[in-house]
């Protein structure tokens, strides 16, 4: 009798969560998460969850939060990528040589507004290039991917090294530098203003999709459950823009940045840093991503040959050409990701991204993206991310050792996808 | 009754492939008139599967040469042949098993929005409006086709072949793996396409379903064709001679 009680509590809170059209995987990710959080939270005496160290964990997130979205299409695709740490690398290299040797070389001299956008150009058309040959390796010579990014990894970390002789190379130009996280940020104003947009733009996806089954005559979701969707993204939107509102900047920063506009800091003054334009550059990567998987003929083809490789060709799919462009799509990313990475040290340092792939693996894997293929989510992807920075600098803040921390991670990797199996066994959608 | 008295709608002429020196085809030629139903008999690995694939655009022919209308095509791959309007229901119904009905119906050929976005609304009634047509009883609009039974993907696999106004229509076992009703409406639906003036090439076992649906049949042995007679005028004992000894029964 108390079984059958149970159980029918349990079909009744599903029964919301169905009516909401949740994806329940995404709920088990949130779930795990704040758990996450709360724990830590305890354990390091409420330092864990303060502006501070959320506005952290958000900016140390991006990298490896970048490639994550790019991890997805390959591993849908039934591929896999171990040089994107590498190629980081590499991409990185070359971003540092032409802001800080070869554009100075041409005559730019440092500060030159110019420098930047050029030197990102260059990173981008690297992990371009890379990323599109690898791709064209798998794709049309049928090495397997294993292979080809095993020996990327090798190649790209020494190119790299090569190219910079192994040798740091800073300061990046200060408008490169703004990209990193802390040092480039919307400011409390500008934050708030990108939170309002972001949830007009959510409420009128959420209309927008309404109004098309009903011209369609669909079945639609009650109207509540539409409200509780838009009431939860607008207090997801504009709490995460609250928070790192909150996180203020030290005033002995803001007095030395007066000064060095010849003015004095009146008293009493206080600025918080708002969402960094790293942390912008993540959520625009995050919704082209998105949309590519679900609204473009692109994302449906990935996700179609990951499913079932033979029917997408059947349907006059080119699956050969998918995987070059599957690949340079993630080499770009690397190089966005390079580019993060290297802003936020301020140089470019020869280990950088070392073991990146990784930590971009495993949080595509933690994220639910299959590795059999045709399975996977971009929010996912970014959550995995976002779980696996967690866990690693959580750990650090209690002062857990290092061999430990990374004892942990691994486990969680491996228990992850084994909670995963057993979820997918039960719901039937293995 | 099928019209022969134009050029035939398919003529696959002499076609030859070998795959590493076997030859699974070996200068075969079959025929094809709209509004007729040519069954394509014989044992595994006679050749039938691969003969058809290259009208298909899933293999590529050593040698011979495919006529449509009596002009000469070229067929090198799936998109070729869906430009002759040719349309394939494979015996593995080649469905990606990770994507729902509507996005399989319109694989390769999705509906846009004038922006040049999937507008998977659009297609989903598309997929609701043929559906009530072929299948009435299916609902699982939203399910990833792993989900649904045998006879629903088939039925989603049909849909495919249908939907974009096949003139050709190459059926590869499509009833093996179905219960007696939806082998009826299935063949229901052959004699409703073969009325509309399609060609079918149908490639069957089950020599009741070859007397009932086909009007000639072409028998296949060891890559050879052994002949193509009018099913009216022979007995299931005669095809499953010809299927089995690689015997024409008017010679």
């Amino acid at each position: 009798m108390a079984e059958a009680n149970a159980s029918g509590a349990g079909a009744g809170r599903r029964n919301i969560f169905k009516t909401l059209e949740f994806d329940t995987r995404l709920l088990g990710m949130v779930g795990a998460f704040i758990l996450v959080c709360i724990v830590f939270n305890v354990l390091t005496d409420g330092r864990f969850l303060t502006p501070r160290n959320i506005f952290n964990l958000t900016i140390q997130t991006v990298s490896v939060a970048i490639m994550a979205t790019g991890m997805v299409f390959v591993i849908v695709t039934r591929n896999i990528d171990l040089s994107v740490g590498a190629l980081l690398a590499t991409c990185s290299a070359m971003m540092a040589i032409t802001q800080t040797k070869l554009l100075p070389g041409l005559g730019l001299d440092y500060g030159n507004p110019v420098i930047a956008p050029l030197a990102i150009i260059v990173g981008l058309l690297t992990g371009g290039i890379i990323g599109a040959f690898q791709g064209w390796i798998v794709g049309y010579l049928t090495v397997p991917a294993f292979i080809v990014t095993l020996g990327g990894l090798l190649v790209w970390r020494n190119v790299a090294w090569y190219l910079t002789s192994g040798q740091t190379i800073g300061p990046l130009d200060d408008t490169f530098q703004t990209l990193g996280g802390i040092g480039g940020t919307l400011g409390v104003t500008g934050s708030w203003i990108f939170g309002v947009l972001a949830t007009l733009v959510a409420w009128a996806a959420i209309a927008q999709a309404r109004k098309a089954r009903i011209n369609h005559e669909f079945p639609v979701k009650p109207v509540w459950a539409e409200g509780v969707l838009m009431a939860l993204s607008a207090a997801a939107i504009l709490g995460f823009v609250a928070i790192l509102n909150a996180y203020e900047v030290p005033t002995r920063v803001l007095r030395r940045s007066f000064e060095a506009r010849g003015e004095t800091m009146p008293e009493g003054f206080s600025a918080g840093y708002g969402i960094p334009y790293s942390v912008l550059l993540l959520i625009a990567v995050a919704v082209v991503m998105t949309m590519v998987a679900r609204r473009t003929r692109l994302g449906r083809y990935i996700f179609a040959t990951g499913g079932n490789p033979e029917a997408a060709e059947l349907s006059g799919i080119n699956t050969r050409l998918l995987t070059v462009k599957v690949f340079a799509v993630m080499g770009v990313l690397c190089a966005l990701a390079g580019m993060v990475a290297s802003a936020r040290l301020s140089f470019h340092s020869n280990d950088i991204g070392t073991l990146d792939e990784l930590r971009v693996i495993a949080a595509a894997v933690i994220g639910g993206t299959a590795l059999a293929g045709g399975i996977g989510t971009i929010y996912g992807a970014i959550l995995g991310a976002l779980i696996m920075q967690s866990l690693q600098s959580g750990m650090a803040m209690v002062g857990v050792d290092a061999p430990f921390q990374n004892i942990v991670v691994g486990i969680v990797l491996v228990f992850a996808v084994l909670i995963d199996i057993l979820y997918r066994k039960r719901t039937g959608d293995a | 009754m099928a019209d022969r008295t134009g050029p035939p709608l398919v003529e696959m002429r002499d076609v030859s492939v070998s795959f590493g020196g076997i030859k699974a085809v070996d200068h075969v030629t079959v025929d094809l008139y709209p509004g007729e139903v040519v069954g394509l008999l014989g044992h595994n690995g006679a050749g039938k599967s691969t003969l058809i694939k290259c009208l298909s655009g899933a293999y590529r022919m050593d040698s011979g040469e495919i006529l449509i209308d009596g002009q000469k095509a070229e067929i090198h791959n799936p998109r070729d042949a869906r430009r002759y309007n040719i349309e394939t229901i494979y015996q593995t119904l080649a469905l990606a098993d990770n994507l729902d009905a509507a996005s399989n119906l319109f694989l390769g050929r999705e509906l846009v929005t004038p922006t040049g976005l999937v507008d998977d609304a659009q297609m989903e009634a598309e997929t609701r409006k043929i559906m009530a047509r072929l299948n009435p009883n299916f609902r699982k609009f939203q399910d990833p086709v792993k989900a649904l039974s045998g006879g629903q993907r088939q039925s989603v696999a049909i849909a495919r072949a249908v939907y974009f106004n096949a003139r050709i229509l190459i059926m590869d076992e499509p009833t093996a793996a179905l219960g007696p009703q939806e082998t009826q409406m299935v063949a229901e639906l052959i004699e409703q396409l073969k009325a509309q003036g399609l060609g079918i090439f149908l490639i069957e076992h089950d020599i009741h379903n070859v007397m009932k649906l086909c009007d000639r049949a072409s028998v296949m042995k060891n890559g050879q064709l052994v002949g193509t007679v009018n099913v009216d005028e022979v007995t299931d004992e005669d095809i499953l001679g010809m299927i089995i000894l690689g015997k024409h029964p008017h010679r």
